[in-house]
């Protein structure tokens, strides 16, 4: 009985749901059938209606894209700046005779046929019903001009642009970067409807880092138009968020010179005051015109600057990767004494080269002759690499790697400069993964005087530089200070991560600041050439290597080409005793640290702690 | 109608996607084309409303590609173990949907998102799928019709998880779940009297729901009963979107030329108000075969709801069928003005992303319950 009923439940249950399903079929058709009329009302009996309300539509939703925000320097000096400019753009769709157009135009504006040359460039690129430009940056004149014939140009507008303009063009290229049109690249990567109205983005250095402070959010306005698209008037709308004006620690004055200071030379220099971190000057040359990139540059000029042999696009304060060479000893004397291996009075003895137990190399001091007996402030003053070899094969590559890490080698510092490298700081695991090789007990010995695969660019040289100025308070590094809605008075800092460095004893801090004021003010500085009375001066004088000298052969500079040449480094920092600016400056194939960088860093300190003339001794004093 | 009379599909011998390559891979073949058609019909209108835009076809092209591996997944589920996961994955998606306004994301003033570290998820969708699979489950534990104390108990586990979003708000959404809960209800064998009293008590509770909903919900509704009073609105959108349709007459302006469309006039043109340009640029033609292809894909569904072997799979079937229904009705009744501006999309038209991946996993259950029905019976 039980089967009888559940079989008879069942075919009950297959017949309600089927009857359910026939009915909702019914009344979904029945649902559609009812848009369907609707449709056939609004298409066919109301179609002229809409047509004409179609060739009518007035009211229109337009982007309007926020300005962008300004740039100024420390002492409030216009880095960056907004002009206006105006274009004639040809919408193709709406025109029905192209070429007789563009002729009628060429009459009352002039157009050349590099503008031609572009616009037939653009119109194959072009998104449907979008303005393609003609001609760039109109006059008052010829925007006065086409409007009287304006009537005779459907489908041609004069359009109003922001323009971005770079007043003190090379000197801030590389800290600033620059503005361009947006790419597709960086469409997939932008919130499209808040640059609806943008046509322009930071493409590098604080522009882009900084790229969503400066850019502010788009606003919209109802606009009346005519049925070719033409705006008459606009009716109402929200007003876009203007991007935020940046104040930067950055300063001109002390950019200028040195910019000046490197003079011809390929090189970089960068100055950071150690109490804020803030970045006086980043320079790298050579440089270039941002101001060419913004409305696009011609072919034959970007190849010249991409293609030169001096690389002016290349970004070498931030991107420039060289072996500290001997400005690393300061640090690795702190890593040695923070560590117990050396005692700053017990002296080394350096016969001129140096052999690890048991293996033939000989590790060569770069005085054939050796040092003698020398602790350790004569060993930073005199660069002795003998002394460095034997406190790095004490400390070993795992100290010394963990300790120059806390001073940032071998990590981005987190500037807002777009496009930094990190350097490399060797260590086992880096060998490991990248050379499939253990590592070698004399890598840490050339790793110790700053040689070998040890590379860090100028701005980490110049962190570094200022942490130990501040005995041991890292703070990262900032070209901007603070942003600041425009037009109104308050201003907001922007935030920079710090972190302690521990020496130990901080004693050691005074050890090792002492050895580098010797450097400058000792009778055996490598840097004495740039003495002050105006301030104290702790620095270090620095070689890195292009080329590779063998076991058997001495370094000849003149027998060598030019590009082969070492480059010139220095570091310092003043007044020792309350250090204002901490400055790394490379010459590339400079050869000299002492006779080449120093001269570089000690303008760039006079133009910011308003020194004396560079004071220049007689030519006896020796690089490393 | 489409759907075979339920007695022959009883001692019919053959099961018609039993046999064939796509029949082994648990696909409905006549469903799988209705889809195909519409997902490529759906591209190449997608193209013209994002101005042209490559990069917009090939992202959605990526998330039919999921959505379409998601679909044929499903499709390998016995629809005995979707009945055995029913309790847990309604159970789940009522936490989240929990989760979401405690500490949901805010997107666009409202509180749908919940982000997972990995990627951000939106739970309410789930719920599209997860209320009628629950409400089938109800059901299908003793024979239908249903007593008055499950179909007490199916309202309540459709109300719960409903005004949950619209708390949200998401009032698009959570007519599209209540849509999901009374279309079970509906197949499910609700009485005839019992619906009547429904809709009279729905009736009279509009006023009540009038002041529960927020200021832009309700704008929406005034605005819907007269465009004219704000044409610079809310009104903007339905008075645009019906001069594109009606513009576009019989024929459209044809592809790629709709003037409303590339001039910018029409808001949300690839997204909620796609079909505005469809209708402008192809024409009553056009929509119309859009609305057969719908008309197609639904009555495939309401036919395999007819013939499922038993009461969880009918009523399953027949109440995704009819939440697909609703989506085409929402929408298109919004864009034409029939009904008042809520955020439905054009279920597979519209760009983006959650809507197609749950839809087409709704489709993945469907084709289950259709392909697996034969070794089900014995």
């Amino acid at each position: 009985m039980l089967l009888d009923s559940s079989l008879e439940d069942r075919r009950r249950e297959r017949h309600l749901v089927a009857v359910r399903a026939g009915v909702a079929g019914v009344l979904v058709l029945l649902a559609l059938s009812l848009v369907a009329a609707r449709l056939v009302r609004l298409q066919v009996e109301q179609h002229e209606h809409f047509s004409v309300l179609s060739r009518d539509n007035r009211v229109k939703v337009q982007p309007v894209p926020p300005t962008r925000g300004l740039i100024y320097d420390a002492q409030g000096v216009l880095l960056a700046d907004n002009h206006p400019s105006f274009s004639l753009e040809i919408t193709v769709e709406k025109v029905e005779d192209l070429a007789g157009t563009i002729n009628a135009l060429s009459a009352i504006i002039p157009v050349d046929a590099k503008d031609l040359a572009r616009f037939e460039r653009l119109k194959r690129q072009r998104v449907r019903f979008q303005g393609v430009p003609l001609r760039l940056n109109l006059t008052p004149e010829e925007v006065a001009r086409f409007s009287i014939d304006s009537h005779r140009f459907p489908g041609v507008d004069v359009r109003a642009e922001l323009i971005r303009s770079y007043p003190r063009g090379e000197l801030t290229a590389h800290v600033l970067g620059y503005v361009g049109r947006i790419n597709t690249e960086e469409m997939t990567r932008i919130d499209t409807s808040d640059y609806a109205g943008t046509h322009f983005i930071g493409k590098g250095g604080v522009e882009k880092a900084h790229e969503g402070l400066l850019h502010g959010h788009v606003g919209h306005q109802q606009v009346e138009v005519n049925a070719r698209g033409r705006v008459l008037r606009t009716l109402e709308g929200k007003a876009p968020v203007p991007g935020r004006d940046l104040h930067l620690f950055l300063d001109i004055g002390v950019q200028r010179a040195a910019t000046e200071a490197l003079g011809d030379n390929r090189g970089a220099v960068v100055a950071i005051d150690p109490r804020t971190g803030g970045v006086l000057a980043l320079v790298s040359k050579p440089s270039f015109d941002p101001n060419l990139f913004v409305e696009g540059i011609a072919q034959p000029d970007y190849h010249a600057l991409l293609y030169s042999p001096d690389k002016p696009l290349y970004n070498r304060a931030v991107r420039g990767q060289y072996p500290p060479g001997s400005t690393v000893k300061p640090f690795v004397a702190l890593a040695g004494l923070a560590a117990g291996v050396v005692d700053a009075s017990k002296p080394k003895y350096c016969p001129g080269a140096y052999q690890l137990p048991g293996q033939s190399h000989r590790y060569r001091c770069w005085r054939r002759g050796g040092h003698g007996t020398v602790a350790l402030e004569q060993a930073v003053v005199q660069s002795c690499d003998v002394y460095f070899y034997d406190l790095a094969h004490d400390l070993g590559i795992d100290r010394l790697k963990g300790f120059l890490g806390t001073f940032g080698f071998g990590s981005l510092t987190g500037v807002d400069v777009a496009g930094e490298l990190g350097g490399l700081m060797p260590s086992r695991e880096w060998k490991e993964r990248a050379r499939k090789q253990p590592w070698y007990p004399g890598e840490t010995l050339i790793v110790g005087i700053g040689q070998g695969a040890f590379l860090a660019t100028p701005l980490q040289l110049a962190v570094a530089t200022a942490t130990l100025a501040n005995r041991g308070h890292y703070i990262q590094p900032r070209v901007a200070r603070a942003s600041q809605v425009p037009g109104s008075r308050e201003t907001q800092e922007l935030p920079a991560l710090t972190h302690p460095v521990d020496v130990g004893d901080p004693q050691h801090w005074d050890q090792v600041i002492r050895a580098m004021t010797e450097v400058i003010e000792g009778a055996r500085g490598t840097a004495k050439r740039i003495q002050t009375e105006a301030y104290r001066i702790a620095g270090k004088t620095g070689t890195s290597q292009v080329f590779t000298v063998g076991q058997k052969e001495s370094y000849n500079a003149a027998r060598l080409d030019k590009r082969m040449h070492d480059h010139a480094l220095f570091i310092a920092f003043a007044p020792v005793e309350d250090p204002r600016i901490a400055v790394v400056a490379i010459v590339e194939n400079g050869g000299h640290g002492g006779a080449v960088a120093a001269p570089v860093a000690r303008q760039v300190m006079d133009a910011h702690l308003g020194g004396s003339k560079l004071l220049v001794r007689g030519e006896s004093d020796h690089g490393e | 109608m489409g759907n075979r009379p339920a007695s022959a599909s009883l001692e019919s011998p053959q099961d018609p996607a039993g046999s064939g390559l796509l029949g082994r891979l648990h696909l409905d073949v006549p469903l799988l084309l209705g889809l195909l058609v519409l997902c490529a019909f759906g591209l190449v209108v997608l193209y013209s409303a994002s101005n042209q835009d490559l990069g917009s076809v090939k992202r959605q092209l990526v998330r039919l590609g999921l959505a379409l591996g998601l679909m044929f997944a499903l499709a390998q589920v016995h629809p005995a173990r979707l009945r055995s996961w029913t309790p847990p994955v309604y159970g789940l998606g009522l936490l989240m949907l929990v989760a979401v306004l405690l500490v949901g994301d805010v997107g666009k003033g409202a509180q749908r998102w919940l982000d997972l570290g990995f990627m951000r998820f939106q739970p309410s969708e789930l719920l599209k799928l997860a209320v009628p699979m629950m409400v089938a489950w109800l059901f299908a534990a003793r024979p239908l019709p249903p007593s008055l104390l499950r179909v007490l108990g199916a309202a309540a586990l459709t109300l719960v998880p409903v005004l949950l979003i619209a708390k949200q708000p998401d009032l698009g959404t959570a007519i599209l779940v209540a849509a999901a809960g009374a279309a079970g209800l509906f197949i499910g064998g609700l009485s005839w009297r019992l619906i009547m009293a429904i809709a009279a008590a729905g009736a009279s509770m509009a006023p009540l729901l009038w002041y529960n909903m927020r200021d832009y919900q309700r704008q929406r509704v005034l605005t819907f009963l007269d465009p004219e009073s704000d044409p610079l609105g809310t009104g903007y959108h339905i008075i645009q979107s019906q001069i594109a349709i009606g513009s576009g007459g019989a024929f459209g302006k044809g592809w790629l030329n709709g003037t409303q469309s590339h001039l910018e006039f029409l808001p949300e043109r690839h997204t909620d108000f796609i079909l505005a340009v469809i209708g402008e640029e192809l024409g009553l033609v056009g929509i119309l075969a859009l609305l057969a292809l719908y008309l197609f894909i639904i009555y495939r569904g309401l036919s395999i709801a007819a013939n499922a072997s038993d009461s969880y799979g009918r009523v399953l079937a027949g109440g995704l069928s009819l939440v697909f229904f609703v989506y085409v009705f929402v929408n298109t009744g919004m864009v034409i003005g029939l009904l008042p501006v809520v955020g439905v999309p054009l279920p597979l038209v519209s760009y983006g992303g959650t809507s197609m991946v749950t839809l087409m996993a709704g489709f993945g259950m469907l084709m289950a319950v259709q392909t697996h029905r034969k070794a089900f019976q014995f």
